[in-house]
């Protein structure tokens, strides 16, 4: 259903973000991009919607040649590809109606969105999925009032009233707690299968993503190292798209308070020069 | 040279492992850091010392200015009251025309002069407009306005429409310039076009500031509507010229009383405005 071939994008300041990137979702398949910061995985997707202008390569999106877009017809496709942001992104002084039905603006023109008079099947369709995300009684809140896992389920009732074929999901969870994390990824999970929707997740936490998707990629200073399974990741593979780490074996957080006063004082004497060569790992 | 900082910096390590630590300061050479400190009130001595003052002159206007206050003492509000109220009346129309005139051009300037939102050739030209409408103090522009429209608050109100237009757009576009862009990007992700980017994600962010420098600038237009008058731009600053000149200092002293009693009014309101828009 998505096609990349050969997608590379350098910005004005010569940084290369991505190169050759190649890449098939098929219809209904939620993917996780992994890979440690900088790697590319937001300029990726952000590419897919044209939010970043791609410098080679081509994207198609059924058919459609997304790269040669412009004007009316490069809004009609990103009307098909909802998104999902880091933090929100809502506009926090507009009501929580306002921010899902701001999913309309694909399909209405501007004096029936600046009257904020929608057509009575999206507001019904509004409704309907604050009440599918459980939020139901927050219609007139105003967006910043509410907690972040709350102003999520608004984003992601916001990408879905665009009716996409396909959800761009940046960082879902980097500003939640572990348990609203799951229950957020659960949500666009169960969603995604409710809808046969497609789905690119970039995500910083490995388990989530081997928990949640079908599929992960993992990308390092922009290009692909790994295209499989979730049970195909293995510590060599993360090696390979994070650098050396030791993966098996989570740390404990008390480790560090019981080593005893002259363990402290050797240790010290051993980090000052490091410290002040200014290594970090 | 990297052997002596680190060499510092274990030292401040080590310091701080007893307990001995204080903040590094910003210039690092202590020679310089007090020679710039003693040199600076040095110059701030012989600079004050350079200022001539005439005694006797000082003398000679404190009792004019004793004179002047005296007649603050008793404020006439009644002799000269017509012409007080038409003054007042005059200058709060032109205030309130040329403020709704100035923000309204305003707003199309300022979008057009933030770099994020708008492409370059339209930066350059809104940014010109910004600068010769920034350039020239009142008063210049009310006296080729008057020279222009003939005396009278249709002049001012010109006048102070085109200073708004400089001062509205300057701080409208930097405050665009700052806005969360993540917003922009999500409203742009749905499909909308530029005008709905703009009432959607831009218009929320911008609007309580808006509202508030529309509110300054009310406020600053009526004090200025007082000042363009004394050159002939209508208003009730050319009342208050013509009892200056007529030596009516107790009428002045009550435009003056009234000026100060609006100004205030317009503070407090428009603090109330600012916190009920956020």
């Amino acid at each position: 259903m998505l096609t990349l071939s050969g997608v590379g994008k350098r910005y004005p300041t010569g940084d290369r973000a991505l190169t050759d990137i190649e890449l098939t979702l098929p219809k209904g398949q939620v993917m996780a991009l992994i890979g440690p910061s900088g790697a590319g995985k937001s300029t990726l997707i952000r590419c897919v919607n044209r939010l970043v202008e791609p410098t080679q390569g081509s994207i198609r999106l059924e058919g459609t040649e997304i790269t040669q877009l412009s004007g009316h017809k490069l809004r009609q496709a990103r009307r098909s590809m909802g998104m999902i942001f880091q933090e929100y992104a809502l506009i926090d002084r507009l009501t929580v109606m306002e921010n899902v039905l701001s999913g309309q603006l694909g399909y209405v023109g501007f004096w029936r969105s600046f009257l904020r008079r929608y057509p009575q099947e999206a507001v019904v369709e509004a409704f309907r999925l604050l009440a599918r995300v459980g939020l139901p009684h927050a219609i007139d809140k105003r967006a910043d009032a509410l907690s972040g896992g709350q102003r999520q389920r608004v984003g992601i009732a916001r990408a879905l009233l665009q009716s996409p074929k396909l959800l761009l999901v940046d960082e879902p969870t980097a500003s939640l707690d572990p348990k609203t994390s799951r229950q957020i990824m659960r949500l666009i999970r169960e969603l995604c299968a409710e809808r046969d929707l497609a789905a690119i997740i970039n995500i910083h936490d490995v388990t989530l993503a081997q928990q949640f998707a079908d599929r992960i990629v993992g990308l390092r200073a922009g290009e692909i190292v790994f295209d499989g399974l979730p049970s195909e990741l293995t510590s060599e593979i993360l090696t390979t798209i994070y650098g050396e780490e030791d993966w098996d074996t989570t740390p404990e957080p008390m480790e560090d308070a019981v080593v005893d006063e002259r363990d402290t004082k050797l240790r010290l004497a051993s980090a000052v020069p490091e410290f002040a060569a200014g290594s970090v790992r | 040279m990297s052997e002596r900082v680190d060499a510092q910096m274990q030292a401040r390590q080590y310091a701080a492992r007893k307990g001995q630590w204080r903040r590094l300061p910003l210039i690092h050479d202590p020679r310089l850091r007090w020679g710039i400190a003693i040199g600076a009130v040095i110059y701030l001595l012989l600079a004050l010392a350079s200022v001539d003052v005439n005694w006797a002159r000082v003398a000679e206007g404190a009792g004019r200015a004793a004179n002047f206050l005296g007649a603050f003492m008793q404020p006439d509000f009644v002799s000269r009251q017509n012409d007080i109220v038409a003054g007042l009346l005059e200058s709060l129309t032109m205030t309130l025309t040329s403020t709704v005139l100035g923000v309204l051009l305003a707003i199309p300037v300022g979008l057009g002069a933030a770099r994020n939102i708008s492409p370059l050739p339209i930066y350059f030209v809104c940014r010109a407009i910004i600068a010769v409408s920034r350039t020239f103090q009142e008063i210049i522009i009310a006296i080729l306005f008057v020279v222009m429209f003939g005396f009278g608050p249709l002049a001012g109100m010109i006048t102070l429409a085109f200073a708004t237009i400089g001062f509205m757009a300057k701080l409208l576009a930097e405050d665009i310039e700052d806005l969360d862009w993540r917003q922009v990007e999500a409203i742009r992700a749905t499909g909308a076009n530029w005008w709905q980017i703009m009432n959607h994600a831009v218009q929320p962010q911008v609007m309580p500031r808006l509202i508030g420098l529309s509110m300054y600038r009310l406020d600053i237009n009526f004090r200025e509507s007082a000042v363009i008058g004394i050159v002939g731009a209508g208003g009730i600053g050319a009342t208050l010229n013509t009892s200056l000149s007529r030596y009516e200092y107790d009428t002045s002293a009550a435009i003056l009383l009234i000026i100060i009693a609006i100004v205030l009014l317009c503070e407090y309101s428009s603090s109330h405005v600012r916190r009920w828009t956020q």
